[in-house]
């Protein structure tokens, strides 16, 4: 069993509603709507316009810098381009597509002749066209990640941790199609150079973990499954880091900074698909789950598909449903419509109506202590939360609030029921916006200096 | 199907579960761990004890619960904390004191401790360790006399009159009389508070560690304060025997007399007024343990537990300051570099 990180909380795993259903496929969906911007970075710039015919696999949106482009994900007709509500909070222009139901590939998407005979430089290219970017939902472009690190990373590790509650779609990967993992890591290795990748994997899916070590005896690849304790945020990538090698990220850091690097079992998935037959990522595995859903399932779906159709597809919600949530229940974000669609890092979207919330009025601190015990980032919440409420900028930054990474253990463990990882949002941005209001004013006072001068 | 468009739904920030523990919980939890000793003061004292216990957590919850009303400040009562006050506060006086004497007690831990500080969470001394230090220093003498439940049971509503008192293992120790220590009480009578005198929830130091063990089971309290509490009294009362007690001997009369397992488990591990982090924990721990055995040594009280705490609690702000938890991804080694530079 691997080192265990420090801090971490318990909650009720809640996977037996979908850890034994096989990954179902959905119906197609009639229309598709697909956000230029699910990757971090700026936004693509959409390729296509109303009237287009699109087809599977055809890239509709280019990036620019930071960033990864997008595919279509049914073949079509560009009905629209117009900003649409997206998981991730706002709205944003995104490209609506009519499905033919014909399913035509484009003629863009071509598999490699003898994809192991591939130089490292191709393979990166073929990542960094197919639009892979980090599927657990932090969206980080993976190209940029692979070619940053090639030459630095010496351990590249899987994210099999799937600590969030509720979720179950990397488990039923690795149950249902763990060569394509296997065969990621394999090229992952290649690329990186490495002898060895390493898959983390929380011992509560240990059949996951039979099915993937006998794909690894079978093809006799360079890869370990090490099982890690049951604790969220196990599957943090700082913390995943921190459980297989022992080493801490420095603060601001990456994991490259220590020599790893970290992928989702999904972004394995897509890197293996990009690589042997040259298909972008226009599919999600999505778990639909929570109490407000009649029956929970793992759907795989076009990118693009509106989240009510994935509630259809499970039987429709109950009526007192008070949230819907893309991602988990720890970290996942509260949706105020059903309009929005699966986008390349919604790994879940739960449906809640009964008291998950539990929500106090006129919270009051304790001073217990727990929150500081189950930072997984070795923060004290509780003086942060007292800084960020008197508005005590400085104080706030010396706290570190900015190593916060809102995985939201405080407030899950707080007796009082808190609104601490809130507060911290609201810290962190009264931070960041103190730190561009000093950067000005000095930059001002520099200018007036120069202006005396000449 | 769903209607979709008309699904009230809200919108707040992750995490959208929480645990089921709350304060509430916590506080039913403390009450739990102290009933053992409070059945004890019952069997012992007779029901002046329940009375004196009742009296003193109904008025708790009617001055929290009034304070709040009064002051348009949202309604607390329910987290029952005050219980707990009201609780504490009965077991650390004598079982023979006037109803009138607990409630001055009560009001100036729940109103001038608690409340006026700003109510949970916010004041930074023991209310019942306060209310006690302020009935001990304005009416010494009512505080200091402990009836002999071998002898009699208590009077009904309060009376020293007529009673036979005793002299607890503490006066003994203070003294320096460890032949007359003896003779009164064997280690088993300290143990499990047959026989002695005493406060009225502190005689049973084998019920108060039962309590304890089970908070720590519950994870309601850490281990780091009450370990590191009783084994610094532990080990200084070894080293240190008075008279002609042998080590083992003085330390198991010092370690179950008088209100060091009331303190260590319930009183020393008062949420708001110890620090955050285990290691503080453990720092103010000893620290309590330290002032506990000087006072018994050196003071004029026999007793130091209850000062030595509130002395500690007004440390709470330092050792927290001190006992920063390191940084993640800073490591020793980085330390020692960055300290080079």
């Amino acid at each position: 069993m691997a080192q265990a990180f420090f801090g971490g909380v318990h909650p009720n795993d809640m996977k037996a509603a979908t850890n034994e259903k096989a990954i179902e496929q959905l119906a197609p969906p009639a229309q598709v709507v697909i956000p230029m911007s699910m990757h971090f970075g700026a936004p693509c710039t959409p390729l296509v316009k109303a009237g287009d015919t699109v087809k599977v696999g055809q890239k509709i949106g280019e990036f620019h810098g930071l960033g990864a482009p997008i595919h279509a994900s049914v073949s079509g007709t560009v009905k629209a381009v117009e900003s649409r509500p997206y998981s991730m909070g706002g709205n944003i222009t995104s490209v609506i597509i009519d499905n033919d139901f014909q399913n035509t590939v484009s003629e863009e998407v071509v598999a490699p002749a003898d994809p192991d005979a591939l130089s490292v430089e191709e393979m990166v290219e073929i990542v960094k066209n197919a639009g892979i970017v980090g599927m657990g939902g932090a969206t980080f472009p993976t190209h940029v990640k692979i070619s940053g690190g090639i030459g630095k990373v010496d351990h590249v590790i899987i994210n099999g941790a799937e600590c969030e509650p509720y979720i179950t779609g990397d488990h039923r990967t690795m149950l249902e199609r763990p060569e394509e993992i296997i065969g990621g890591c394999v090229y992952l290795a290649k690329m990186f150079g490495v002898d060895k990748v390493t898959i983390g994997v929380e011992d509560n899916k240990q059949n996951g973990i039979d099915a993937m070590n006998r794909v690894i005896a079978e093809m006799k690849a360079p890869v370990v499954v090490e099982p890690l304790h049951c604790r969220y945020p196990q599957g943090g990538e700082k913390q995943l880091c921190q459980a297989v090698t022992g080493k801490q990220v420095p603060p601001g850091g990456l994991p490259s900074n220590i020599g790893c690097a970290v992928f989702n079992i999904n972004t394995t998935c897509a890197i293996y698909r990009a690589i042997k037959t040259g298909m972008p990522v226009v599919n999600k595995i999505v778990t639909v789950s929570g109490s407000g859903v009649i029956e929970p399932k793992n759907i795989e779906c076009p990118i693009g598909t509106p989240v009510s159709l994935l509630f259809d597809a499970c039987g429709g919600l109950k009526d007192n449903t008070y949230k819907i949530i893309a991602g988990g229940p720890m970290m996942g974000m509260a949706q105020y419509t059903c309009d929005v669609p699966v986008g390349k890092g919604t790994g879940a979207m739960l449906a809640f109506c009964e008291d998950e919330e539990q929500t106090v009025e006129n919270p009051q601190c304790i001073r217990c202590g727990k929150c500081v015990s189950v930072c997984p980032m070795h923060l004290e919440p509780l003086f942060m939360y007292q800084y960020a409420a008197k508005g005590m900028v400085e104080e706030l930054d010396a706290a570190h609030v900015m190593d916060c990474m809102e995985c939201g253990a405080c407030a899950y463990a707080c007796p009082a029921r808190m609104h601490l990882t809130h507060m911290f949002k609201t810290g962190k941005q009264l931070v960041k916006n103190k730190a561009a209001a000093d950067k000005a004013a000095a930059e001002a006072k520099k200018a007036a200096a120069e202006k005396k001068e000449a | 199907m769903t209607d979709y468009k008309n699904l009230k739904l809200i919108a707040t920030s992750n995490p959208h579960i929480r645990n089921n523990e709350t304060t509430q919980t916590i506080m039913r939890d403390v009450i739990v761990a102290m009933l053992p000793a409070l059945i004890m003061g019952i069997v012992r004292f007779g029901v002046e004890a329940l009375i004196l216990t009742a009296v003193s957590v109904a008025a708790c919850v009617f001055f929290e619960g009034m304070y709040r009303k009064l002051m348009h400040k949202p309604q607390s009562v329910a987290d029952l904390s005050a219980v707990v006050t009201g609780m504490l506060l009965a077991f650390v006086c004598p079982v023979t004191t006037p109803v009138w004497m607990i409630l001055i007690g009560d009001f100036f831990a729940i109103i001038v401790v608690k409340q006026l500080f700003g109510g949970i969470g916010k004041n930074f001394i023991n209310p019942a360790l306060a209310g006690r230090a302020f009935l001990l220093g304005s009416y010494a003498g009512a505080m200091t006399s402990w009836i002999d439940p071998v002898a009699n049971k208590a009077p009904i509503m309060g009376g020293l009159t007529d009673v036979v008192t005793t002299a607890t293992p503490l006066a003994y120790m203070k003294t320096g009389d460890i032949e007359g220590l003896k003779a009164a009480y064997e280690i088993k009578d300290v143990l499990l508070g047959t026989k002695i005198g005493g406060s009225m929830g502190e005689i049973s130091a084998i019920l108060l560690i039962l309590g304890g063990v089970y908070l720590i089971v519950r994870k309601v309290i850490n281990w780091q304060t009450p370990v590191a509490y009783i084994g610094t009294v532990a080990v200084l009362t070894f080293l240190f025997p008075k008279g002609s007690a042998s080590g083992l001997e003085w330390m198991l009369y010092s370690l179950f007399s008088g209100g060091l397992m009331l303190g260590a488990f319930f009183m020393a591990t008062d949420y708001a007024t110890s620090p955050v982090t285990k290691k503080g924990q453990l720092v103010f721990g000893i620290g309590c343990g330290i002032f506990t055995v000087l006072i018994r040594y050196f003071g004029s009280y026999p007793e130091g537990v209850c000062y030595s705490i509130m002395v500690m609690n007004l440390c709470v702000a330092l050792i927290d300051k001190w006992t920063k938890p390191t940084r993640f991804g800073v490591v020793k080694s980085d330390k020692k570099e960055a300290a080079a530079k």
